[in-house]
């Protein structure tokens, strides 16, 4: 699995509890979705992996107490998740957000702007598409017209430039 | 008509750099060619029967004579000297090569053109009125909407990989002449208490399960929109089907959920969200709708009455300016269609040399201004009266000058198997077989208004549902069948189209058509168009004349 921010390469902090292992007893642990309410019982530092047929609204009421939220991308062309991510921060979330799947380079600047902090993606995508790749990806295109993205809105340079 | 500032100058050259760089990483492996797929898609190529696909975005239909003669240019230097125009008020180029795409793109930006968002599954091309900014009974020029729209769709971070393709259409009359309840949204503009919004529809689409859009807003408030359709986009994406791509369009979510389920999903969203950082600022809508103000029309009422009097010279004419133009709001002028099917001809098709002479007549005589419009042929929204004539003999030397918009040649087709990797039929040539079956003008205007699509596969882009008569090819066991509907409307009064029975060969399509057509002659009453006819009587005395002597 390779770990990308808008930086480049960075660790993975967050280890992934499995379906069937044993909570730990202290520090960080990415639950699955079903394991969530056992886990916020804890003291656990809470990172929760969201399936895409999740609605942001099924975790709504634990935003406070999760530092991170994964959400699935099953698939590179599957783009539910997008608005999984739009969704949960325009509903207060301030903890990580990150999209694990085989998305590709050419979505990096898009996930970034709906609200994602850092991307997950698989081997099978990494051995062909280099962190260089995503990074360069990310400057392909500097400007754009939706505003609340990360992107230089042009309707926001628009009006300084009339100011 | 919008012209580029620097910033949309800035974004479609860098969309056109990043995707030469997409490109080169295809050929280097990087990309495989799943991956590959939507990212050229969303740049408009496909990847058809024979060749690459290029489709090249017209904005909701409108263009002017330099990017008209850069379409030329690129039809001769790129392609085969030809050009499709689409139903989607787009055109096609049918021979690129994958390498020269880039160039291609290059060449459309000099134009301040792209081909962004012409496929994939993302808010796509929006379309709209061909005579905005020129029909009597307009409330506003649609094309500020959809100006608007189409640069809010532009990479829409949240929107690019959605389920399906979503299709917005947007009109300001409350004749439809955009076909807005066959859209994924339909927009029209409505005023209530003296205050201009949106009426609000959804859910329409053809295809393999047609719906006629049902309304999900009444009234919307102009501020609103950005918002709103945000949130009935995101609706859409988060529970649209993914399981199955031919049931993968909005029109089965609304139709599944039902009209009232999807509406209070979409305003609790709406409700939630912080509109205001959507929704577009005012200066922003002033700026776009100043590039839309009325043209500055001369007074032309002292020749006005040139073209009548031309009607004597040449019967010809005579019968061009009667079908081909349509009132303006501006007393002196007409608006007109150059219609794109000569009989035997290709629906839609137009050579180099045709788009230049377009091209030519508009800067002389049309306020440097052309619209594409759905049934595909081009529209000279602006002529005076008193040029109709010196129009007509312009377009008549570079064979536009047939007079048959709206009448029985007038058939809009899809590509078909001559063409497209989709097609299970050939339409193409099933519309020339018609149209020369009807060659015989003062025929064609004795049956009076028609509307005959032709769809090569379920997928149906010709809009067949939709036909007052639709023809629909499909493979039988390695044979093409046309089946037939009857009484489609894609206007304000839409309807979907209802089957005669049991299809038929290809060589016997005229024949059906003409077995219908003789039909309606029989029973129609004094001045009743086809399909008030067909609405009058329905489908009965249709089917007996096709399938009793059989």
């Amino acid at each position: 699995m390779l770990l990308l921010d808008r930086t480049g390469v960075i660790d993975d902090l967050w280890p992934r509890i499995g379906e069937e292992d044993p909570l730990p007893e202290a520090g960080r642990a990415l639950v699955d979705f079903r394991r969530l309410g056992e886990a916020v019982k804890t003291g656990l530092e809470l990172g929760v992996h969201l399936p895409n047929d999740t609605e942001a609204d099924a975790v709504v009421s634990r935003l406070a107490r999760l530092a991170l939220i994964s959400v699935e991308f099953p698939s590179f062309a599957d783009g539910r998740g997008f608005s999984i991510g739009r969704a949960l921060r325009q509903r207060g979330f301030a903890g990580r957000l990150r999209a694990s799947g085989p998305v590709i380079a050419d979505q990096f600047a898009y996930l970034l702007e709906v609200g994602f902090d850092e991307v997950a993606v698989p081997d099978s995508v990494a051995a062909r598409q280099a962190p260089e790749s995503w990074q360069a990806a990310l400057g392909a295109i500097t400007l754009g017209y939706q505003r609340g993205i990360g992107r230089p809105s042009i309707l926001e340079q628009r009006r300084a430039a009339r100011a | 008509m919008y012209r580029y500032d620097e910033f949309d100058q800035r974004f479609v050259d860098e969309r056109t750099a990043q995707f030469r760089a997409q490109v080169a990483r295809r050929l280097k492996g990087e990309l495989t060619e799943a991956e590959f797929k939507p990212l050229r898609l969303m740049n408009g190529l496909y990847l058809q029967l024979h060749a690459y696909m290029l489709r090249v975005a017209i904005p909701y239909g409108t263009l002017n004579g330099r990017q008209m003669r850069k379409l030329a240019e690129i039809a001769e230097r790129w392609d085969r000297g030809y050009g499709h125009f689409t139903t989607r008020q787009n055109i096609q180029f049918n021979w690129p090569k994958l390498n020269d795409v880039p160039d291609i793109l290059d060449a459309l930006a000099e134009v301040e053109m792209h081909a962004i968002q012409t496929s994939g599954n993302c808010i796509r091309n929006v379309t709209s009125d061909p005579f905005a900014g020129a029909a009597p009974d307009e409330i506003e020029d649609p094309r500020i909407t959809a100006e608007l729209l189409r640069q809010w769709s532009s990479l829409h971070p949240e929107f690019t990989f959605l389920g399906r393709k979503f299709k917005i259409a947007v009109t300001g009359s409350e004749t439809d002449r955009a076909a807005i309840k066959i859209h994924d949204i339909g927009l029209q503009i409505v005023q209530r208490d003296g205050e201009t919004g949106y009426r609000v529809l959804v859910g329409g689409g053809l295809g393999r399960s047609p719906f006629v859009a049902q309304e999900l807003r009444a009234f919307l408030p102009k501020a609103d929109l950005l918002p709103y359709l945000e949130a009935a986009l995101r609706v859409y994406n988060l529970h649209g089907r993914r399981d199955n791509k031919y049931k993968a369009r909005i029109k089965i979510l609304v139709h599944e959920l039902g009209i009232a389920e999807y509406r209070a999903q979409v305003e609790a969203e709406f409700d939630r969200m912080d509109g205001d950082a959507v929704a577009v600022p005012t200066e922003e809508v002033a700026r776009i709708a100043a590039y839309f103000a009325p043209p500055d029309l001369a007074d032309r009422m002292g020749d006005a009455d040139e073209a009548a009097r031309m009607t004597a010279a040449s019967s010809d004419f005579a019968a061009w300016l009667e079908q081909n133009t349509a009132s303006h709001r501006t007393p002196g002028y007409r608006g007109v269609t150059i219609s794109l099917k000569p009989i035997g001809g290709a629906p839609g098709d137009a050579t180099a040399e045709q788009m230049r002479a377009m091209a030519d007549i508009a800067e002389r005589f049309s306020q440097d201004e052309m619209r594409v419009t759905h049934e595909q042929n081009v529209v000279l929204p602006h002529v005076a009266e008193g040029d109709l004539f010196r129009v007509w003999r312009a377009l008549a030397s570079a064979g536009l000058d047939a007079a048959n918009k709206g009448l029985v040649t007038d058939i809009i087709a899809c590509p078909g198997l001559d063409y497209c990797a989709l097609a299970t039929a050939r339409s193409i040539p099933v519309a020339q077989d018609i149209a020369r079956r009807f060659a015989d003008p003062e025929r064609q205007r004795a049956i009076g208004p028609l509307q005959i699509k032709i769809s090569g596969c379920i997928n149906a882009c010709g809009h067949h549902h939709v036909g007052h008569i639709g023809i629909l090819g499909l493979d039988k066991a390695g044979v093409e069948s046309y089946q037939i509907t009857l009484g489609g409307d894609a206007t304000e009064t839409a309807e979907i189209g209802a089957r005669t029975g049991p299809g038929f060969a290809y060589e016997q399509v005229p024949g059906v058509i003409e077995t219908i057509l003789d039909t309606y002659l029989d029973l129609r009453l004094a001045g009743e168009t086809f399909l008030g006819a067909y609405r009058r009587v329905g489908m009965e005395p249709f089917k007996e004349a096709l399938y009793a002597a059989a």
